[in-house]
């Protein structure tokens, strides 16, 4: 309870790092001037200031209801932070206590009470100085007997309480904070953690040793000790005993480690049972508590007392490595790490339960770990699993070895799992280990759920990304891609990747040009940039493909178990094929050309997303096409001839048209120009015949984003490989050529290739920079320069007529290229988080934006 | 786009003077949208033809869109509009022929008030419903009609025809009724007009249609389309074409427009017997919701996929109901329905909770807390592979007490005419459920999550193919 009487220095304070912190004293004892003396102004939360805050006037007692709202409304905010709070008001009723006591309690945070004790005049003589004090005489008199009588009650309302008689011993009373026993930030590893050994010895020794510990034994041979020459530190999660044959075997070696440094422990359920048992509570003797009573019966009385002592002080859970993992033996809600209060404790021991019970008679666990959205990794055992499977950042460890499965290390920060294999099964489960609820799972594989939450997405507070920083999405975007993802989107756990709109180079000024290379080469040589590589660009509908190898590989990594091995999306998230059959014989062949080309073994990886275009245009966009564009062409071809005629016939009468019929055949003309330029970008497809795809980048695979480690160079000649690879002929190559922006040859061939490309029929180009990017200036990651003809089916078929051509050049693309940044940025976070194993959600909030963005009003022509 | 009108009228170029254009100019008219010219390619005395032709300017159409207009295609430089006889043609027209829709002719006063020989030609008109709609409007008006259609791409013959019809309007008419009934039928015939429907839309419909709408056999349809199906105008529009009339207001066609479902939908246009007719589906569906909840004891409702909020409004009548709550993930539906249920007015103890938006595929917070959950036609908008997330958001994470779930029968679909086989009863129904795969669903469903189900019919229940709709209430 309280610890400051065996402090023998009286002057010395010591509170919480992190807590409530209640100053309690009669008005004028002087508790605001202690304040500012030892506490950082935004850690003090005053009742006058509040006051003063709601009333103008802190010395307006009919405000103190609001004022008090207001106090505590703060005190919450910063407890539920984490940070240290002082109140400075005088706290003097158990009533005014109690209710910021919830608060602390509400939040599983510490208190203390820090009581300022002065004698009565003092405090009179004070108030008395303060004009703008008003103090009834009764005041300070009624407040010190209320001080009195709950004085006795404080210890038992406060983790600590230090009384303060006297104005020399406040004066002279200084601060020190305690660091929480569950904080251990400061042990950054690395870490061996280690799940339930339930008095498994020998395969303890087993692991140990596989791990590279040299295992230290006594004179009998027992190990006693193990410490790691690479200067690792085990952490046990608990439930060291019961079930199994060597409980004392393990706790000895335990406690040697954790006595050493060489480890540390958490407390699980099954110590805190035999605790209990051992101080001879009444306890159900079950789940294996006999055998351990049994065996420690045959210890020394020494050991016994010493076991029990050590399992007594062990604590819930720790933070380690900077807050970056938290250990506890049934996991710990973000919420709870690094607090402590009785259900911190009762939710690491024994985890969350619903209430219910499942068919063995189990309880139900309440899936915290699946809602779980913390930032540190949280490791644990309790639940036996056949194999430790991510959710979210979190990972059981508890792989049944007393059970007959495994005893199971993940080495941190590594992030590998380490098992060895039970040497018999010691104690039958109730439940089967390998029931049908966790069939298919693999070791160190990612259970994803399909569902994620709203938050996830409607945070608005924005997605930071590496590239750029904090990328904010505006509510009414979000709102808007909540709409088109939940209506349309193929599965999250597929939907890693969305592709970033691209802006157009700046406006040509070439007659007749509305795009021209001369400007896109420009924008990059301008800032610095030596070469570019020139694409083809592929006039179809873009699409992202994510293939895996196989369907163990969807499983373990993509969580994804209904047999599909992959997803064809567009640029909005939609299945690109209503039909999956069609979509798993795209993917089949993809998969059969980065088999063929030996891409797995070549990226080490067992799955890739992959950037393309399909063709035709026709395949995905045959509606838009019939009633816009054939549409339009038929109407000018109705219309435009009938009125060439009936101009033909009034100029025979001699009327003078003033070169209104020149105008009209001359639209006639860039119409069946524009029914040409659409019409190029048709053809039937029959099944996969006739289906082009085009790769253009490999954006990820394991452990690697592509799209952010290679050129783009690399990426064409991948995309080469695949389309020699595939036989079959869907897979198709992209033409593409460096130039060198300050050779006039170079840019002179690029120019020549583009005219060809766009001459027949070609969409255009795409130039993106090659090499590393000049510092401190922002580089368009590609822009696009459209063919003439192609241009027609964006601005209108008359759009080359000088007079219209002058008024396009106004656009503006300003909001363009920083919408193409901003989704750029994006995406290669998504596809990091996505290459770095991240839960789903993670990827999914960086991919929702991306959609977001692209509600955003910008010109859709650009 | 062009539209011209010949007469073979003794001394034809009379067409000059009831036009108030001469046939020897050329005349030119700025408008909005472009150039309109008028000028004549046969003027003697046997045959006069008139043209209008309107050079649409389509970056100007784009630069002097307003916004919100309702015509998507106008948003954009590639559209049919510079080409195809549309309202942007029948504007033209009031502009430039204001005087001979008027009907006054000081040159020809006689003329302008006697049917004459009329030929009109519109090269590329678009018209909606096919060939059939121009003959249905125009014929009852005197007219011969010759609608042919336009192909969509002549190399492409398999994509058909286009949504244009080349028309020639031949007959006897008076020349102002011929105009007038062209500036109404155009826009009709598009059914998309390029200026938002104003309350003044009411007087130019009735001074245009004055002597030929209050007798068309399609008055109501015209009125409907002219005014983009805006309830309140057509309202008040027929109410004064049948003061015009001099017949009661009943006496006209009493088709209810709705908002948001499209009269195509096969369910409210189908009527499958006279005891179907009094009560809509929809109505039966709404009631059989209510019933469950009132059985099940469910007093704290939220509808999942409210749409604009119609059972929230019925639930909001039902004092039977104590907390009522909204979600959907359209947010233009949302507005329709905080506005019924008066969200926005509500005052401290209102029975209505929330109104919001949200989808079912993300677990949230605000699903939870209330005794029932309905999705009534909800789950047939969901792609089958999301169905998965949707289950484990409703009875997993929001899990209450009750959840009732209706969807089509898709057995029933043959009992509704006009529906082709296999098709669906709404564009964005992603399946439609006979009852035995309902039936699994919903079993696996609640084995899942711990409920029980009981499967009740909606709707005559036919014995062949059951009912229309087929609801499920689930309770645990």
């Amino acid at each position: 309870m309280t610890d400051d009487t065996r402090d023998h220095d009286r002057t010395v304070i010591r509170l919480p790092e992190m807590g409530l912190v209640v100053l309690v004293g009669v008005s004028g004892s002087g508790k605001s001037h202690f304040a500012r003396k030892h506490f950082a102004p935004t850690q003090v939360v005053s009742s006058d200031a509040c006051r003063a805050m709601v009333s103008g006037d802190e010395n307006d007692q009919s405000a103190t209801a609001d004022a008090f709202d207001l106090l505590h409304y703060i005190v919450g905010k910063r407890l539920r932070r984490g940070l240290l709070t002082v109140v400075d008001a005088t706290n003097v009723q158990s009533r005014a206590r109690q209710s910021l006591l919830q608060l602390a309690k509400a939040h599983d945070v510490l208190t203390a009470a820090i009581v300022l004790d002065v004698p009565e005049h003092v405090a009179v003589e004070r108030n008395a100085a303060r004009p703008d004090r008003d103090l009834p005489e009764h005041v300070v008199p009624r407040q010190r007997r209320e001080l009195r009588r709950g004085l006795r009650s404080l210890g038992r309302e406060f983790r600590r309480v230090r009384v303060l008689t006297g104005t020399e011993e406040i004066d002279a009373a200084t601060i020190r904070y305690d660091r929480s026993w569950n904080d251990r930030r400061d042990l950054t590893g690395p870490f061996d953690v280690v799940g339930d050994v339930h008095g498994c010895r020998a395969e303890l020794e087993d692991l140990l040793s596989g791990l590279g510990y040299e295992i230290v034994r006594d004179a009998s041979g027992r190990a006693v000790d193990a410490n790691h020459p690479g200067g690792r530190t085990v952490l046990f999660v608990g439930d060291l005993v019961d079930r199994g044959p060597d409980s004392p075997g393990v706790l000895r070696l335990a406690m040697g480690m954790v006595a050493s440094g060489n480890a540390l422990c958490v407390s699980g359920n099954h110590e805190a049972k035999l605790v209990r048992a051992l101080r001879g509570r009444k306890v159900r003797v079950a789940h294996g508590l006999a055998e351990s009573l049994e065996q420690l019966a045959a210890e020394p009385e020494e050991f016994r007392a010493d076991a029990l002592r050590f399992m007594d002080g062990l604590i819930s859970h720790y933070v380690l490595d900077e807050g970056r993992l938290v250990v506890a033996h049934a996991g710990l809600k973000e919420d709870y790490h690094g607090r402590a209060s009785g259900r911190v404790r009762s939710f690491a021991l024994y985890g969350d339960t619903t209430g219910e019970t499942d068919e063995y008679g189990l309880p139900v666990r309440y899936p915290w770990a699946r809602d779980y959205r913390g930032k540190a990794t949280v490791v644990y055992g309790h639940t036996p699993v056949p194999e430790p499977e991510w959710v979210n950042n979190t990972i059981c460890l508890d792989t049944g070895v007393v059970f007959g499965g495994k005893l199971t290390a993940l080495r941190y920060p590594e992030r590998e799992l380490v098992s060895v294999p039970a040497r018999e099964v010691w104690y039958e489960p109730v439940r089967p280990l390998d029931a049908p609820a966790s069939a298919g799972s693999v070791a160190g594989g990612h259970r994803e759920s399909d569902v994620l939450r709203i938050e996830d997405v409607m945070d608005n507070s924005g997605v930071e990304t590496r590239l750029m920083g904090r990328v904010t999405v505006r509510e009414e975007n979000a709102l808007a891609a909540l709409e088109v993802m939940s209506r349309f989107a193929v599965d999250p756990r597929w939907l890693v990747y969305l592709p970033p709109t691209m802006s157009p180079a700046a406006t040509s000024a070439l007659p007749g040009y509305l795009e021209h290379p001369a400007e896109a080469l420009a924008a990059y040589r301008d800032r610095g940039v030596a070469r570019v590589v020139c694409e083809e660009k592929h006039m179809g509908s873009r699409a992202v493909a994510v293939v895996c190898r196989d369907e163990a590989v969807a499983a373990a990594r993509f969580g994804v178990d209904d047999g599909t091995t992959g997803a064809l999306f567009t640029r909005t998230g939609r299945a690109f094929f209503r039909d999956p059959d069609r979509t798993r014989e795209v993917l089949d062949r993809v998969r059969a050309a980065i088999g063929a080309a030996g891409l797995w073994d070549e990226l080490d990886t067992g799955w890739l997303v992959l950037d393309c275009e399909l063709l035709p245009w026709s395949a995905k966009a045959m509606d838009l096409i019939r009633t816009q564009y054939a549409a339009t062409g038929a109407a000018a071809r109705a219309a435009l001839p009938m009125a060439s005629g009936a101009l033909a016939r009034a100029q025979a009468r001699g009327l003078d048209l003033g070169g209104l019929r020149e105008h009209v055949d001359r639209r006639a003309a860039n119409a069946a120009r524009f029914r040409d330029a659409y019409a190029r970008y048709c053809w039937p497809v029959d099944g996969l015949d006739g289906l082009r795809l085009a790769p253009f980048q490999v954006l990820a695979g394991d452990g690697t984003a592509w799209a952010a480690a290679r050129d783009h160079d690399w990426h064409l000649d991948i995309a080469g490989r695949l389309a020699d690879a595939d036989p079959g002929g869907l897979i198709r190559r992209t033409g593409s050529m460096v130039a060198d922006l300050a050779d006039a040859a170079s840019e002179e061939a690029v120019t020549g290739w583009w005219e060809g490309l766009t001459a027949s029929g070609g969409e255009g180009m795409v130039v993106k920079p090659l090499g590393p990017l000049p510092e401190g200036t922002k580089v368009q990651p590609g822009v696009k320069c459209r063919g003439r003809e192609y241009l027609r089916i964006i601005y209108g078929p008359d759009y080359t007529e000088p007079e219209h051509l002058d008024r396009l050049r106004g656009r503006s693309l300003g909001r363009k290229r920083s919408l193409a940044m901003r989704e750029h940025a994006l995406g290669l976070e998504a596809l990091d988080r996505l290459a770095a194993g991240e839960p789903v959600w993670r990827v999914h909030q960086a991919v929702f934006a991306v959609l977001a963005l692209e509600s955003e009003p910008v010109d859709p022509r650009l | 786009m062009l539209l011209t009108i010949t007469t073979t009228l003794d001394q034809a170029t009379d067409l000059g003077f009831l036009l108030h254009k001469h046939p020897d100019r050329v005349h030119r008219f700025e408008q909005s949208s472009g150039t309109a010219h008028v000028f004549y390619p046969d003027a003697d005395e046997r045959r006069c033809t008139a043209a209008l032709l309107l050079d649409v300017d389509p970056v100007k159409l784009v630069r002097t869109r307003g916004k919100g207009t309702p015509d998507f295609s106008l948003g954009q430089y590639v559209n049919d509009r510079p080409y195809a006889a549309s309202s942007l043609l029948a504007s033209a027209m009031a502009n430039v022929f204001r005087t001979a829709m008027r009907g006054r002719c000081a040159a020809r006063p006689e003329l302008a008030r006697t049917p004459i020989p009329l030929e009109i030609v519109l090269p590329a008109l678009p018209c909606r419903g096919g060939p059939g709609q121009a003959e249905r409007f125009f014929g009852p008006l005197g007219w011969e009609v010759s609608a042919v259609p336009v192909p969509l791409d002549p190399e492409h013959g398999e994509w058909g025809d286009s949504r244009y019809v080349t028309l020639t309007l031949t007959g006897e008419v008076r020349l102002t009724d011929a105009l007038n009934q062209l500036y109404v039928l155009l826009p009709v015939l598009d059914d998309a007009k390029h200026y938002w429907v104003a309350s003044d839309e009411v007087d130019k419909l009735i001074r245009a249609g004055e002597g030929w709408l209050a007798a068309h056999p399609d008055r109501a349809a015209i009125t409907r389309r002219y005014l983009a199906n805006r309830r309140a105008l057509v309202r008040a529009a027929l109410g004064r074409l049948a003061d015009a009339d001099g017949a009661p207001e009943d006496a006209l066609d009493p088709v209810e427009i709705d908002e948001e479902l499209a009269a195509e939908s096969p369910e409210e246009s189908t009527q499958e017997s006279p005891a179907e007719t009094a009560v809509p589906l929809s109505e039966r569906r709404a009631l059989s919701v209510l019933a469950a909840l009132r059985e099940e004891n469910a007093r704290r409702v939220i509808d999942l996929g409210c749409g604009s909020g119609k059972l929230l409004a019925r639930l909001l009548r039902d004092e039977f109901f104590s907390e009522i709550s909204g979600a959907d993930v359209s947010h233009r539906a949302l507005g329709h329905a905080r506005r019924r249920v008066r969200f926005d007015e509500r005052r401290e103890g209102s029975r209505v909770r929330d109104v919001f938006q949200g989808a079912l595929t993300y677990a949230d917070e605000r699903f939870r807390g209330y005794e029932a959950a309905v999705l009534m036609e909800v789950v047939e908008h969901v792609d089958p592979p999301r169905l998965g997330a949707v289950e484990r958001v409703v009875f997993g994470h929001a899990a209450p007490r009750v959840v009732v779930v209706t969807t089509p029968n898709a057995e029933h679909n043959v009992r509704y005419e006009g529906l082709a086989p296999g098709a669906m009863r709404h564009p964005d129904h992603r399946f439609e459920w006979t009852r035995a795969e309902f039936r699994e669903w919903a079993d696996r469903v609640a084995a899942a999550h711990g409920y029980r189900v009981r499967h009740v019919p909606v709707g005559d229940d036919d014995p062949e193919v059951g009912a229309p709709t087929q609801m499920g209430v689930f309770t645990r």
